[in-house]
């Protein structure tokens, strides 16, 4: 009996790539990917159709890559909000930050829903029966505030339960318009909202993204182990994609009965939650925000949970949260430093 | 493919952390109590959690003459007489660190898939459960493909009841439909959480929205399983529990295992019905 050997190889994180050629035929199990350096030189190349197609194609630059950086040059701030597992509240605390940044009417928020298959952020911010209009220069983001526009698949679906069956490349393509044909303008921040786990949106944003600049990402998660297990895969992703991980939030610490204001744990954090984690990882931790049903209800009507409960826990933990990732991003604790002085 | 397996039930959702493993494991260790014999395989390749909840993170996969030979979940202990099995497969296995990232892209996933469904050696399996990714990607087409010859029995859709996660798993029903994957039914995990300190109950992500999905898909709704904190820590305490009672046993007090006794049977009904019709998986496609 043999046991096996590990599948997993740090190569697969490619480097940025050029922009695929046609194919004449799907890529086989083990292709390199067809925009990759080694598109048809590989062994799993070897009687591929499109083998031909693969090995002549330029291999220069990725020419959409120039028009994705002229978008990105007026955007100040790109952050990808990021967790190996799904459900920890990845969209919700996308939202919830955007809300807060756009608290300030000087700042310019955009919110990049690239969660393909399960698009929330429309709906979080009121916005699911909007569509998407486009005009000579592009797409332009639905604005649900003056200062904070958004983008995201389930604008361009036929009907809101349409489901979006698609394999990798047809993920990838759209997200690259995403970046290339939406007019963003000028944004003090770009949110990017992503799908859980480490597979085609996450290497594709990655490497789109790569030669514009990127803050960094914040890693979410929840206390308990089952949900560690599978941001800890995450973490070991970006280091091997070169992301810079600014900090892990845990969401869904703790819930206090609203009768007798009792504490539960729902999501015990048996291996120390998300902030051992963070020191076994050498990564801030940057807050906690405790369960709160408010919040749910919040995300189903599409209201700002902010500007509904702001004197709530979970409020007051988000905003803790919002101070540190402020400062890892190289900013001052609050928006113009007008609120702070405006309270003493 | 699949010769010795009799039912494969899909556990499906659009919506990540909505309980699907929590609900494979429930499945398998309520149809062990029943006697069954069951096969839990996790195709979710990024984020896989079976062996963690079954407690058997630290074991590996063999390779045997024809395929891989799954993993046993070992201390399920005696629950009484008639007491069936339980053995998985999982990414997890192949993983040299338990923190390893995979990060593949679609081709490289639907090859896992498609070797996960015809080189796994299983034993005689009454009940192939199959834990997926959330979504409707490359994991979910390659299964509905490849699981086309063997004509599975059918999926089971969770969700939790709010909005949020109906509006995804919304999504996974219209695939179903479109790869011609029949729906068992729909379980809504998560539903309340009784406050142990008042017994209050809180709907902490909503209630009824699985149930409502239901009624507007056409499809059955199989039950609403409540929040219980319990249920996790004795998933998590099977390392240190050292006594002599079994995973089997321990599930059998559980809160939860009522609950899940009233979905297995309506799973049952369905499926070992279409079995006496003709129209299921049958003794060995
Ligand atoms: N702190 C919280 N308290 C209560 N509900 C929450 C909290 N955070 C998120 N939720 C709810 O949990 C569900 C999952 O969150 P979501 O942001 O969609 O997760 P993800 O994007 O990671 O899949 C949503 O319905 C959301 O409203
Ligand atoms: N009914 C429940 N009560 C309490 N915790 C639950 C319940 N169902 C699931 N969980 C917990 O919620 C988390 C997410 O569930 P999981 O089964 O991993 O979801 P998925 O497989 O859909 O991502 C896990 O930590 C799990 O233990
Ligand atoms: S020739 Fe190589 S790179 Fe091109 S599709 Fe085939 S396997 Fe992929
Ligand atoms: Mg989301
Ligand atoms: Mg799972
Ligand atoms: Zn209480």
């Amino acid at each position: 009996m043999v046991i096996l050997k590990v599948p997993v190889a740090s190569e697969d994180v490619p480097q940025p790539s050029g922009a695929a050629p046609k194919l004449v035929a799907p890529e086989p199990e083990h292709c390199p990917g067809p925009e990759s350096q080694q598109a048809g030189k590989m062994d799993a190349c070897a009687g591929c159709p499109n083998q031909q197609i693969c090995a002549t194609a330029p291999k220069g630059p990725d020419l959409d890559i120039p028009l994705i950086q002229a978008r990105m040059a007026t955007v100040a701030h790109k952050l990808l909000i990021l967790s190996g597992k799904g459900g920890v509240g990845k969209s919700t605390f996308t939202t919830m930050l955007a809300y807060a940044f756009a608290q300030s009417p000087k700042t310019q928020v955009g919110v990049c829903d690239i969660d393909i298959c399960g698009p929330s952020i429309p709906r979080m911010m009121g916005a699911e029966n909007e569509s998407i209009h486009s005009s000579s220069s592009g797409w332009s983001p639905v604005y649900v505030a003056d200062n904070l526009g958004i983008m995201s698949i389930q604008f361009m679906l036929p009907n809101q339960d349409d489901a979006i069956i698609w394999r990798g490349p047809k993920k990838n393509g759209l997200i690259k318009q995403f970046l290339k044909d939406v007019e963003w303008g000028d944004l003090d921040f770009l949110l990017i909202d992503t799908p859980p786990g480490t597979s085609d949106e996450h290497l594709s944003i990655n490497s789109y993204l790569k030669g514009s600049g990127v803050d960094g990402a914040v890693v979410v998660t929840t206390p308990q182990e089952v949900s560690l297990l599978d941001v800890r895969k995450e973490i070991d992703f970006c280091r091997k994609a070169g992301i810079k991980v600014l900090g892990i939030v845990e969401n869904m610490s703790g819930f206090v009965c609203p009768n007798c204001e009792g504490e539960s744990q729902i999501f015990h954090a048996t291996t120390g939650g998300g902030r051992a984690l963070a020191t076994e990882m050498g990564i801030p931790f940057l807050g906690a925000v405790p369960l709160d049903p408010r919040i749910g209800i919040a995300c189903d009507y599409g209201e700002s949970f902010f500007d509904a409960y702001p004197e709530s826990p979970a409020c007051e933990g988000l905003m803790n949260i919002i101070k540190g990732l402020r400062g890892q991003v190289g900013l001052p604790p609050s928006q113009d430093g007008v609120e702070e002085m405006d309270e003493s | 493919m699949l010769e010795n397996v009799k039912h494969v039930v899909l556990v499906l959702s659009g919506k990540g952390g909505v309980g699907k493993s929590s609900v494979s494991v429930q499945l398998a260790l309520t149809l062990a109590r029943a006697g069954k014999k069951v096969g839990v395989l996790d195709i979710d390749l990024t984020g896989p959690n079976i062996p963690r909840m079954f407690n058997v993170e630290e074991e590996k996969v063999h390779q045997a003459p024809g395929g891989w030979i799954p993993v046993k979940v070992g201390d399920l202990g005696s629950a009484g007489d008639g007491v069936g099995s339980i053995e998985c497969m999982s990414l997890g296995f192949l993983l040299r660190d338990r923190g390893d990232s995979v990060v593949w892209r679609g081709p490289k996933k639907t090859a896992m898939v498609r070797q996960f469904l015809t080189d796994v050696l299983w034993g005689d399996v009454d009940y192939l459960l199959v834990d997926t990714p959330p979504g409707t990607s490359d994991e979910h087409i390659s299964l509905a493909e490849q699981l086309r010859s063997v004509s599975p029995d059918g999926a089971i859709v969770v969700t939790t009841p709010q909005a949020i996660s109906t509006a995804d798993v919304c999504k996974e029903l219209n695939f179903c439909k479109k790869v011609g994957l029949d729906i068992l039914g729909v379980i809504e995990n998560m539903s309340g959480f009784v406050c142990p300190h008042c017994s209050t109950c809180t709907n902490i992500f909503s209630s009824g929205g699985g149930a409502v999905m239901a009624e507007q898909f056409g499809v059955d709704f199989f039950g609403a399983v409540p929040i219980d904190p319990a249920f996790n820590l004795m998933l998590e305490r099977q390392k240190e529990t050292t006594d002599e009672v079994g995973l089997l046993q321990r599930y059998g007090e559980s809160k939860l295992f009522p609950v899940f006794e009233g979905i297995t049977e309506k799973l049952l009904a369905k499926t070992e019905k279409a079995v006496a019709n003709g129209s299921g998986n049958g003794e060995g496609g």
